[in-house]
């Protein structure tokens, strides 16, 4: 709808567009020489073709004949000429032809009822899967040879495509609210196409027609070239090349061919003028390529002034026995003339068996630290850092084919969409036995039984015969377990976990939290838990890392996390997560201002521009990541150095260990189902209503949150496509 | 209101209550003998599902082909017996031909014989060859038929390296000049008519350069310059196609799993982003190869080749009606034959394809 008011504001300024590529310059050109001399060219020529040099029969190319002469002396390049005009005048004939037939039969169903359009889609649907040139054929068994008869045969032949397209856009114009109303308004048929609809098509349709021109060019010159279309003593493209082929090839083949390349170049131009014109209108929603530009540099301008202000965090001394270890970490992507920094300079490590949690929300860059971190960001986005390292290997260093075989055994990844992250053409057992036999040095048969192992371990019913299913055919936490299962092929040290369960069901995610902390108790394994719910992050982590706009904003224990926390960002992400407690008649507490762009980074702290505690300094200094109390936090102003009044103004995070809505309604379904247990049917479908219940409420509630959180553009599940932002 | 009549309400209601009660009874028992058992595993099968529903569409459209190619014949304006043997031929000469046509006979008897003589091989006589359309059909066949499936291998071997390998190179923006390279080569190539490639391979590789026969000589080098030609635009197209639904995939989140499960590069993009390319380009291929099979016609013109396509230009040229109305009914069955393989294989590859669509 967008395209279409642009359309009209500005068909020039479209058509400029389309005509600025190369390709669609040099199809413009062609086909205007090639106008021109459908128009002039027999005037021009026209004696020229008639003369015979009875000198020179079937002569070659000379500096007096360019192409040659044929068997009877005249000029070859003279008489193609001249042929343009018939070749061209045939082709619009079918193509007019073409779309007056498609026009007819795509408009059925609205002038003819639904009834009879029905018929009509359905022999569409049959003719279309028919190649053009079978149904030309086929016509010109039925009207013979003959150049009208060809151009019959080749309009009706191409009807059947052109009715599809008409039905395509028909369609759409029928679904506009222009239309509609016209309709309950009772506008008759015949004045609704006419008046509606028709109008509305056109420019397509017409621009559908110029590609459409080119084709009929194309199967015309065949079926002249076989002998039925075009007949002596009349001459067009196609009956010079089978002249030509069977008089003058033999002495100069490749003269003979000259009737050919008019041919191909007029064919292509009409297609390739229409295809420009097509893609250019489009793409008109894009909007004014200047402006665009514009924003572009802008963008690049601050993310430099932001990279000038860029203090590297403090990091603690190396631990010596993590398991990751992540210094000053940035991704870059490039943005038009300059680059944004979505992530800028992470620093943290994660000890044996530790859970961590990564919270902020989107946007925020934790996705991209977790996926450079695993090395899976790709060009044109770039990854750097003082020390990355895994396992006591340097990731940063070498290419990444060298740590291949340790990341593919000890790191393991969980993403957040398990509906997409599994490959839907492979049976699941086979894409986790793939793992093994790659980096695990097991045989396929070795492979598929630790496969079904693996599934039963993460608790997937059946495993034998599930292993041998398509993903289709799993449930969403199914095909989550199996992401987890294919996790724990190997030995892995550390999973990180994207998002988990942000796609799932508030069950089934309590189902897959448990698993992956059952995991990590049993075999030891660290985590990297990466979310926008506090709540869950405090459930099932040691110690959360707050991002905000592409820093680590403050890291805690997680016993601090529920009104212990410094920073006012995670205080608001905090108090944000209703609880039992939460006044549900009240709004819910919401984070005011959007979060930072990553093209867009203040120079001072950039949480600033939405704290309450905010003054001058926070807007002009980026503060570094200081240790605080047992963790570090990056702010000027942390709650607990200042007045207890700074607790009231950040929309009153409750002290001690208030239970959060998550870990309530959890205890509630846990005592139902102890109580449902025992009891009657009749009971137990009580419980299941009332654990129903509590669930839909929760489910709201918890969406409202994440709205509330996420701003308003976010919608339920949070997209994981920081990646595709710039 | 009380729940106590409910029952006899259900049984009641005169005969025909209780002729519905037997039914039921009746569609119980035979849905708890091992036979109706079997017979509702069966009908649960998606594949059974899906093999019957495509076979009804095929038999459909079966008909329809049959349908116009008989009807063909009616379409022709005019008297078609007189307009094929000329002004000149005796109205006795004419008569006779009509007879041996069948065309005088009732119409409705005309299109049962029809569709009998589909079964029994008998299409009628060749008025120019003098044999039957049949034994033309099953001669000519074969030539037709390499020729069209040599070109469609051909293609295939060009496409899904080269698209592969662009896809590989222009991934995620990269390399934009080779992109705009490839795409303007393949839009030029892809456009330009197979008899076109035909005449010029048969110029430059055979009079120009001696390499090949210019014309069909029988021998196995003959096959060279038809099969190229042919092979020509639909490569060009399928090449480009790969490479967009190659792009595609890449960009999935199934190929990041991959990639975070370490495959070498190879791997990944032939296991896991090729397969999932391959249904596009699947469904394109089979209208591909139908239109590769049609386009013989032009290059059997060209080269002098002894098939189906040289047959029908001549039997159209000489108002030779059976004749054309066999060939265009073979290749009619022969494209409704490829989309159906398409369609199964479509199925065998990517098992969703045969819950979708109802």
């Amino acid at each position: 709808m967008a395209t279409k008011t642009a359309n009209q504001a500005r068909p020039s300024a479209q058509l400029r567009r389309a005509f600025a590529t190369p390709m669609g310059l040099v199809a413009l050109i062609c086909l205007a020489l090639v106008l021109f001399l459908a128009a002039f060219g027999p005037f021009i020529w026209g004696e020229a073709s008639q003369t015979r040099d009875l000198t020179n029969l079937s002569g070659g190319p000379s500096a007096e004949h360019w192409a040659g002469t044929d068997a009877g002396g005249r000029d070859m390049l003279a008489r193609v000429l001249v042929a343009s005009r018939l070749s061209i005048m045939m082709a619009l004939e079918s193509t007019a032809i073409s779309l007056v037939v498609g026009l007819i039969l795509g408009s059925a169903p609205i002038i003819l009822g639904r009834r009879v359009g029905r018929v009509v889609n359905w022999f569409i649907g049959i003719a279309v899967a028919f190649p053009g040139l079978l149904l030309a054929l086929f016509f010109a068994v039925v009207f013979g040879s003959g150049a009208h008869q060809a151009a019959v045969a080749i309009g009706l032949a191409g009807g059947p495509s052109f009715a599809r397209l008409c039905q395509t856009l028909i369609a759409g114009v029928l679904g506009r609210d222009y239309v509609a109303a016209a309709k309950v308004g009772g506008v008759g048929r015949f004045r609704l196409f006419g008046r509606h609809v028709l109008p509305n098509i056109g420019e397509p349709l017409v621009v559908n027609a110029t590609i459409g021109a080119g084709n009929a060019l194309l199967a015309f010159a065949s079926l002249s070239f076989l002998g039925l279309g075009v007949q002596m003593p009349q001459f067009d493209w196609g009956r010079l090349l089978k002249e030509c082929l069977e008089q003058q090839f033999r002495f100069h083949p490749l003269a003979s061919l000259t009737p050919g390349y008019f041919v191909v170049v007029a064919g292509l131009a009409f297609s390739l003028t229409g295809e420009s014109i097509a893609r250019a209108m489009s793409f008109t929603s894009l909007g004014d390529l200047g402006l665009r530009g514009k924003a572009r540099r802008r963008a690049a301008q601050l993310a430099a002034v932001a990279d000038a202000a860029r203090a590297p965090d403090t990091a603690s001394a190396t631990v010596p026995d993590a398991v990751l270890t992540v210094r000053d970490l940035t991704v870059t992507f490039p943005a038009g003339p300059g680059e944004v920094r979505p992530v800028r300079g992470v620093s943290f490590d994660i000890g044996p068996g530790e859970a961590v949690g990564l919270v902020g929300e989107s946007g925020s860059g934790k996705s991209l630290t977790a996926l450079a971190v695993a090395g899976l960001i790709e060009s044109p986005g770039r990854v750097a850092a003082t020390e990355l390292g895994f396992l006591g290997e340097d990731l940063s260093r070498d290419g990444a084919g060298a740590h291949r075989r340790l990341l593919g055994t000890s790191l393991a990844m969980v993403f957040q969409d398990p509906m997409s992250s599994l490959n839907p053409t492979q049976k699941v057992g086979h894409q986790l036995a793939e793992l093994a036999h790659e980096h695990g040095d097991l045989s396929w048969r070795q492979a598929q039984a630790r496969a079904v192992d693996r599934l039963a371990a993460v608790r997937l019913p059946e495993a034998k015969r599930r292993a041998k299913q398509y993903p289709h055919e799993y449930s969403g936490g199914m095909r989550q377990r199996a992401m987890i299962g294919l996790g724990v092929m190997l030995t892995p040290k550390l999973i990180i976990a994207d998002e988990p369960t942000t796609a799932l069901d508030v069950t089934v995610q309590e189902q897959v939290l448990d698993l992956l902390q059952a995991i990590r108790r049993e075999d030891g394994v660290a985590l990297l838990f990466i979310s926008h719910d506090v709540s869950v992050v405090g459930d099932i982590c040691d110690r959360v890392m707050v991002m905000y706009a592409g820093r680590i904003v403050e890291t805690l224990p997680v016993t601090r996390l529920h009104g212990g926390a410094a920073h006012p960002y995670t205080r608001a992400l905090v108090a944000a997560v209703p609880t039992m407690a939460t006044d549900l008649d009240q709004p819910l507490p919401t984070i005011p201002g959007r979060p930072v762009e990553p093209a867009e980074v203040p120079p001072g702290c950039a949480f600033a521009a939405r704290c309450p505690l905010a003054d001058a300094r926070c807007r002009e200094q980026e503060p570094a990541l200081e240790p605080w109390l047992d963790g570090q936090v990056a702010c000027w102003r942390p709650v607990g150095a200042d007045t207890p009044a700074t607790a009231a103004t950040l929309g009153g995070p409750r002290l001690g260990a208030v239970p959060t809505a998550r870990r309530a309604v959890k205890e509630t379904v846990e005592t139902t189902r102890v109580a449902a247990r025992g009891a009657v049917d009749q009971a137990k479908a009580a419980a299941r209503d009332a654990a129903g219940q509590v669930r839909d409420a929760l489910r709201s509630a918890a969406d409202q949150t994440r709205r509330a959180v996420l701003g308003e553009e976010e919608g339920p599940t949070e997209p994981g496509h920081e990646e595709a932002q710039p | 209101m009380t729940a106590q009549p409910a029952a006899p309400v259900l049984a009641g209601g005169g005969p025909a209550g209780a002729w519905r009660n037997r039914l039921r009874r009746l569609a119980q028992a035979v849905r708890r003998s091992p036979l109706g058992r079997c017979a509702l595993v069966v009908w649960h099968n998606r594949w059974v599902r899906f093999a019957l529903r495509r076979a009804g569409r095929l038999v459909v459209s079966l008909w329809v082909v049959v349908t116009a190619a008989f009807s063909m014949i009616h379409l022709i304006p005019g008297d078609p017996v007189r307009a094929s043997m000329g002004i000149t031929a005796s109205p006795a000469a004419v008569e006779a031909r009509r007879e041996a046509l069948g065309l005088n006979r009732p119409i409705w008897d005309q299109y049962t014989g029809f569709i009998k003589g589909l079964f029994t091989g008998e299409l009628g006589d060749s008025i120019y060859l003098r044999t039957t359309v049949w034994d033309t059909l099953t001669a000519r066949a074969p030539a037709t038929m390499s020729l069209a499936g040599a070109a469609f291998v051909v293609a295939l071997l060009i496409a899904v390296p080269v698209g592969l390998t662009m896809a590989v190179i222009t991934r995620r923006g990269r390399a934009p000049k080779a992109e705009l390279g490839f795409v303007g080569i393949t839009v030029v190539l892809g456009a330009i008519p197979d008899f076109i490639y035909c005449s010029v391979f048969a110029a430059v590789l055979g009079a120009r350069l001696g390499w090949l026969p210019v014309a069909n000589t029988g021998n196995s080098a003959s096959y060279v310059i038809p099969v190229l030609a042919l092979a020509m635009p639909p490569a060009a197209v399928l090449t480009r196609i790969i490479r967009v639904e190659v792009l595609g995939v890449m960009n999935t989140d199934y190929i990041r799993t991959a990639r975070a499960k370490r495959l070498p590069a190879w791997r990944v993009y032939l296991l896991h982003a090729l397969p999932n390319a391959v249904t596009a380009t699947l469904t394109l291929g089979g209208m591909l190869l139908a239109g590769l099979m049609i386009g013989t016609v032009l290059v059997e013109n060209v080269y002098n080749w002894p098939g189906l396509g040289q047959t029908l230009v001549t039997a159209i040229t000489g108002n030779d009606y059976s004749l054309a109305q066999g060939i265009i009914l073979f290749f009619g069955v022969g494209v409704l034959v490829i989309n159906t393989v398409v369609d199964v294989a479509l199925a065998l590859l990517d098992p969703r394809s045969t819950v979708s669509e109802g």
